[in-house]
């Protein structure tokens, strides 16, 4: 119960580089979304069922584009599958103790943000850590959506492009550190980044879009890693 | 426009909602595989690291300030600053730097 508690209130603390740069990034959907013909009741709505970014900013083209439902759905389907590769690790990480209904809510909560400081918590997960970052990074996704749909110059365009490092920078925050202990990790990190860049600079591989980017990167390398280093004891890792 | 935009928002919530929900109901127990587990172990660090570089570079105004605050970042995170203090200084240098890169704003 106490252990909830603080779990709950370190995910608030966490949370709120995850507001930041959610306000900044949907702020510009929000934008977009009036440009596109939705009110401002619609956009918010789409944020707060949805949660995610590229899916939001595809299926507004789709809306402008009079697109069928069964394209929206599939369209949502290819660029959101990378959220199931999320879930596998993430449903071994959560803590066995925790009733069956948490993971109803911390599905709908796993955002790329809130999956990436999440998962790499020591030890096993607390789903009220989960419940702390939502409740913080939520409000800014909607507010921001809101903000941008009503007034697009409510903030001025310096103050977006500074927030909009904020959700970047929160990764590095996340993986340097254990880097830093484990040199084999280090390796895997500058690699990924190395093939990342490489898939926006090579003309075939800049073809493929972000999100079948992260699949593919992700089922390659941490394939290849688990495979030529499997980890002895990864339970309880760190 | 032409659909619904209420049915649209329902299908896309629903495809999403079902991605996310279905390794996390589907896979309660713990996975005993050495291969999958250590897999799994490895995936948050490379998905982060793809997701972050190079995108950290055209998130803002400029590549220069994105690059800046990229370099700010890596050092504060190495020193173990916490995930506040990285992403607020972050955000700063990139407002500090485009106050000087002409031609921004």
């Amino acid at each position: 119960m106490n252990n909830n508690i603080t779990n709950w209130k370190n995910g608030i603390k966490d949370g709120i580089p995850i507001c930041l740069g959610y306000f900044a990034v949907s702020f510009t959907f929000g934008i977009l979304a009036k440009g596109a013909g939705l009110t401002p009741f619609q956009a918010v709505l789409m944020s707060a069922t949805n949660f995610t970014s590229a899916g939001q900013f595809a299926a507004l083209g789709l809306i402008g584009a009079s697109a069928t439902y069964m394209e929206m759905a599939i369209t949502q389907l290819v660029i959101n599958m990378r959220y199931f590769l999320m879930s596998c690790a993430l449903s071994q990480k959560l803590d066995p103790r925790a009733a069956f209904p948490h993971r109803f809510l911390v599905a709908f909560g796993n955002s790329d943000e809130i999956f990436g400081l999440s998962v790499c918590k020591e030890g096993k997960l607390n789903p009220f850590y989960n419940y702390g970052l939502f409740i913080v990074a939520m409000p800014g996704w909607a507010l921001g959506t809101l903000c941008g749909t009503v007034s697009g110059s409510l903030l001025p365009e310096r103050m977006i492009s500074a927030l909009s490092i904020a959700l970047y920078a929160m990764f590095i925050a996340v993986i340097i550190p254990p880097a830093k202990v484990n040199k084999l990790l280090a390796g895997i990190i500058i690699l990924s980044m190395i093939t990342s860049l490489l898939f926006t600079q090579v003309s075939i591989l800049s073809l493929v879009t972000p999100g079948f980017k992260i699949i593919i990167l992700t089922v390659l390398i941490a394939g290849i890693a688990a495979f030529l280093f499997p980890v002895k004891e990864v339970a309880n890792e760190r | 426009m032409s659909g619904n935009v209420y049915i649209y928002i329902l299908v896309m919530a629903g495809v999403t909602y079902l991605i996310r929900l279905m390794p996390l109901t589907l896979i309660r127990k713990e996975i005993n595989n050495v291969y999958i587990k250590s897999f799994l172990y490895y995936v948050p660090y490379v998905t982060l690291a793809v997701m972050t570089f190079p995108a950290i570079l055209g998130a803002t105004a400029t590549i220069w300030s994105g690059l800046a605050g990229f370099i700010v970042a890596v050092l504060l995170a190495y020193r173990g600053g916490n995930l506040f203090k990285v992403s607020l200084l972050a955000c700063l240098t990139v407002f500090i730097i485009e106050l000087f890169v002409p031609g921004v704003h």
